[in-house]
């Protein structure tokens, strides 16, 4: 059956129709795609685009209302629980019983799946060595970390080898670092001809894939190798230099221009994608409000760049937000300020001697693996936590000694949909008028003035968890700055978005940053650390390095790698990190 | 089943027993929970009406009146407060630091002098609390009648009434609230430990992981019913041993009777939380289903301290359906009268009937899809 030049079919499904609930729209609509041995297939897309839900229909926990799905010569529908023998499956959240320790794990998975006891110690030492778990199997799979849980959990998807490998998510909350290493070991299944699918919100996790499915809001709209998607925009990807301490406000500028289709900040540099020219190709002269030392380069498209093609590309909305404000005036003395923060926890030190101080109008970032510290150590610059020493000052204020003041002049908006999911939008942001105190003719100026800017009015009097994630994403961000904070933090804001809508959030942040509001913003996402000022590296408690993204890449830089992208920097450097450590 | 189900079915037990082990909720609603509901209505709670608080207005010094209200200063049943006119005591009655105010007016000793005359007494009680009201109405009639007798010339009645509380001679509350609370332990233990550990499967995602092994709907309930099951049987012999050597109450039937009463109403109790967590997928709901749709009926509906026969019948119809009914009472059959098989089984064969219903629901709510 299996020949080189047609790889063996694992999966196919036709004309997949899923639905929860009768009103609303389908989670997946009239999909049609196949899964291939020996290949990854990336399921791509944002959240809610319905990665879950095929996954899940492929591995025969729901079923369809309509189309068919055939997984390894069966019809899924009528003998799901032979396929389930077949397969290998790894949930979101990895599956595992907290409770029981690794070898417990592996026992109660390796006995589920009908592993022959003759054969449990050779797979057990395999698996072990694969995962290098060897030395954890009494370790309880609640006190592993996030890196360790997801080998554990695809050991668990291993134990009776499968054809067909399904991971749900497998990167989220688990930090680059550890995300290479499951990709190596992944990828060292797929020469033994397994067919492994590998659902992802991150798109660059997916141009790594062999074959992608990019889902949006439950369509398809691409299957294919992910360069395919790339090559769409093909010689109209252009860097634009020169444009240093400027580019937030050029980027808002040249955006408008009807001939760009996409624009981003990276690093000290724009990202621009152009529309396709009659004239075809060449590289275009540089926007004029980009003045005149600025130059364009070429580069090679990506999969997101493809992706916004097929979307149409970004929305065009300047930021309302920010012309709603008046710049704050420029000052000598930095608003956010990290004094030494040091965070322990019995003996165990979470964050040690932190030290930075963000100036007026920054975005600065805090980048670091799971458990590193950097939550801490942005709880403690918010005041949700006390330090053990030093000191937190927002906006001039101590957090310690002056909370309330220094709590009223910043916003926080946290990472997953924080607000209240059964009020109306309206009712959110008059709550939060309300908690920020802002009373009477102030409070009922300042909602309307957030519903205007954030384009709220059709949805203000719909319940906050129905609405679709864009208009959350918003909602959430209309509450963390309506009381037109001076510092606002950020927790890992647009991982999971589409990247639409985690354009259109930018843009605001960018506007705000214009008029003089001071960013903090902790996440993993090599995206969003892309659109910082300055970051710092936080790595096992302590900051292991700090500068522009630009300082970060140069600085792992090397012959066979003179282009470094932030994520190798970030890699690098934590190797680095590790390789000091062990030498000490 | 295959020879695989039971090498799945197998693991699944040995995977529930070490979680179980590990879990510290479950030790605290398995062992904790019954200590402390066993305390509390062993020592805390009694119904039994001794030293009730009363005020005696002893408005009549005369030696008749003298004797009666000594009377009721020697019954046991009351502690009283006394006074000379009832004007001083019907600020306690109506502070509600005495139940009831007993008042020999001043004409007493005269009515009693006077040839044919009946004398009277007045009782006053507070009939915002009725059962204390009625109980202590009941105890003055008694003290009353003993009182009669005792008069010089006085008749003998008719008939008089021999009363014998049988199986709990000294209708000591404990003796019938510490079975009970056993029945509150194995609904605590089958329905809302059983609710909570399934629904945190879910909670946490381990449920889809497991339903994408070829294991079957029927191996994973049977992989939660049976240690479950163990661990009641477990927590009804901790509980027995607790009646009887520390509360004294008296174990007349045989301990086989006694487990298969539990076994048997463990079936529904088991059932219930199973098709509760089936519904409610997350442990906050599912606790609180728990709690309204097992516990508080359990508590309140079954017998355990009302009594069905005083309920409406729209409520009888209700504690009708309840397992924890058929089981309190054939509980309180075994520790206070003995095995009586016959109405025993009838209650058996009615618990099994009632688990045959919940656990079939619970199977057909439990399906191989999220």
């Amino acid at each position: 059956m299996t020949n080189a030049a047609s790889p063996e079919v694992l999966a196919r499904v036709t004309g997949l129709v899923k639905r929860f609930g009768k009103t609303a729209p389908p989670a997946l609509d009239r999909v049609s795609a196949s899964i291939f041995g020996g290949k990854i297939t990336g399921l791509v897309g944002p959240d809610g685009a319905g990665k879950t839900t095929l996954m899940r229909l492929l591995a025969g926990l729901l079923l369809p209302e309509e189309g068919a799905i055939e997984v390894l010569g069966h019809d899924l529908k009528r003998s799901p629980t032979a396929v389930q023998a077949l397969i290998g499956y790894m949930p979101q959240r990895f599956g595992l019983y907290e409770d029981l320790t690794v070898a417990e794990n592996l026992d109660l998975y390796a006995e589920l799946r009908g592993l022959p006891r003759a054969r449990r110690a050779e797979v057990y030492a395999e698996l072990l060595h694969f995962t290098d778990l060897g030395r954890f199997t009494t370790r309880l799979a609640g006190q592993l970390s996030g890196g360790m849980k997801q080998k554990l959990g695809l050991a668990c998807a291993l134990l009776q080898t499968p054809r067909l490998l399904l991971l749900d998510e497998p990167s989220v909350g688990v930090d680059p670092v550890s995300r290479r290493e499951l990709w190596r070991m992944v990828q060292a299944l797929t020469g033994q001809g397994i067919g492994v699918v590998w659902s992802t919100a991150y798109l660059d996790e997916a141009e790594k894939c062999d074959e992608v499915h990019l889902l949006n809001e439950g369509k398809l709209l691409f299957s294919g190798k992910p360069a395919e998607l790339a090559e769409r925009v093909a010689g109209r990807v252009f860097l634009l230099d020169g444009v240093g301490g400027r580019r937030r406000s050029t980027l808002a500028q040249i955006l408008a221009a009807p001939e760009l289709l996409d624009g981003v900040v990276q690093g000290s540099a724009l990202r621009l994608v152009y529309r396709a020219s009659q004239d075809g190709g060449g590289t275009p002269t540089p926007p004029p409000a980009a003045g005149p030392s600025a130059r364009l380069r070429p580069v090679a498209p990506r999969l997101e760049d493809g992706f916004i093609d097929l979307l149409g590309g970004a929305l065009r909305t300047g930021s309302a937000l920010a012309d709603s404000l008046h710049p704050l005036p420029a000052q000598s003395h930095p608003v956010i300020e990290a004094i030494g923060l040091t965070k322990r926890f019995g003996d165990f030190t979470a964050a040690e001697d932190m030290r930075f101080s963000i100036p007026r109008g920054e975005i600065f970032g805090l980048l670091g693996p799971n458990g590193a510290g950097k939550s801490t150590t942005f709880k403690m610059l918010c005041g949700l936590l006390k330090p053990s020493a030093g000191e937190g000052r927002v906006a001039g204020f101590d957090l310690l000694h002056a909370g309330p003041q220094a709590r009223g002049r910043l916003g926080y908006m946290a990472q997953k949909f924080s607000l209240y999911g059964d009020l109306s939008a309206r009712q959110n942001l008059e709550f939060f008028a309300g908690v920020y105190g802002l009373g009477g003719g102030e409070r009922r100026a300042r909602v309307e003035e957030m519903i205007a800017i954030f384009d709220l009015a059709a949805v203000a009097d719909q319940t906050a968890k129905l609405l679709p994630l864009g208009f959350k994403q918003r909602l959430a961000l209309a509450c963390a700055v309506m009381h037109r904070p001076e510092a606002l933090f950020l927790d890992e804001p647009t991982s999971g978005v589409d990247p639409l809508t985690r354009r259109e959030f930018w843009g605001h942040i960018n506007g705000l940053v214009e008029m003089g509001v001071t960013i903090l913003v902790t996440t993993h996402f090599m995206d969003e650390a892309e659109y910082c000022d300055r970051i710092a590296l936080i790595y096992r408690g302590r900051r292991i390095a700090m500068g522009s993204p630009e300082e970060l890449k140069r600085r792992v830089a090397a012959a066979e790698r003179p282009d470094p992208t932030l994520e190798d920097a970030f890699i690098g450097l934590i190797e680095a990190s590790d390789a000091e450590r062990g030498a000490a | 089943m295959s020879a695989g189900g039971g090498r799945r079915l197998i693991a699944l037990m040995r995977k529930e027993s070490a979680q179980m082990l590990r879990d510290p909720s479950t030790f605290l609603i398995a062992l904790a929970l019954p200590l402390v509901l066993l305390f509390l209505f062993g020592y805390g709670v009694s119904l039994d009406a001794t030293s009730v608080r009363i005020g005696l207005a002893q408005e009549s010094t005369a030696p008749p009146a003298a004797s009666l209200a000594a009377s009721f200063l020697a019954s046991p049943f009351f502690r009283v407060t006394t006074g000379h006119d009832r004007r001083e005591l019907e600020p306690e009655l109506v502070g509600g630091r005495i139940k009831a105010l007993i008042v020999i007016p001043d004409v007493f000793a005269e009515r009693i002098a006077r040839p044919g005359g009946i004398p009277e007494i007045q009782l006053i009680t507070d009939g915002a609390e009725p059962n204390t009201a009625s109980l202590v109405r009941n105890y003055v009639q008694g003290v009353l009648a003993n009182w009669q007798r005792q008069q010089p010339g006085a008749v003998a009645p008719a008939i008089t009434v021999e009363t014998r509380f049988w199986f709990n001679p000294e209708l000591k509350s404990r003796n019938f609230l510490v079975p009970g609370t056993i029945a509150i332990v194995m609904t605590l233990i089958g329905t809302l430990l059983t609710a909570l550990v399934i629904a945190r499967e879910w909670e946490r995602g381990t449920m889809e992981a497991l339903l994408a092994t070829p294991v079957s709907a029927f191996e994973i309930l049977a992989g939660k019913l049976i240690p479950y099951f163990l661990l009641g049987l477990a927590s009804m012999a901790v509980a027995t041993a607790l009646a009887v050597w520390l509360f004294g109450v008296p174990l007349r039937g045989s301990f086989f009777a006694l487990t298969v009463l539990t076994a048997a109403f463990l079936c529904p109790a088991l059932g219930q939380g199973l098709l509760i967590s089936a519904v409610a997928k997350n442990q906050f709901v599912a606790s609180q289903i728990a709690l309204l749709a097992g516990f508080m009926p359990a508590f309140l509906l079954s017998g355990f301290i009302f009594e069905i026969d005083s309920m409406p019948p729209a409520i009888r119809a209700i504690s009708a359906v309840l397992p924890a009914r058929y089981f309190i009472a054939s509980l309180q059959s075994v520790f206070l009268a003995g095995d009586l098989w016959g109405p025993m089984l009838q209650d058996i064969g009615i618990l099994l009937l009632l688990g045959a219903v919940f656990l079939g629901l619970a199977m057909r709510a439990t399906r191989k899809r999220l």
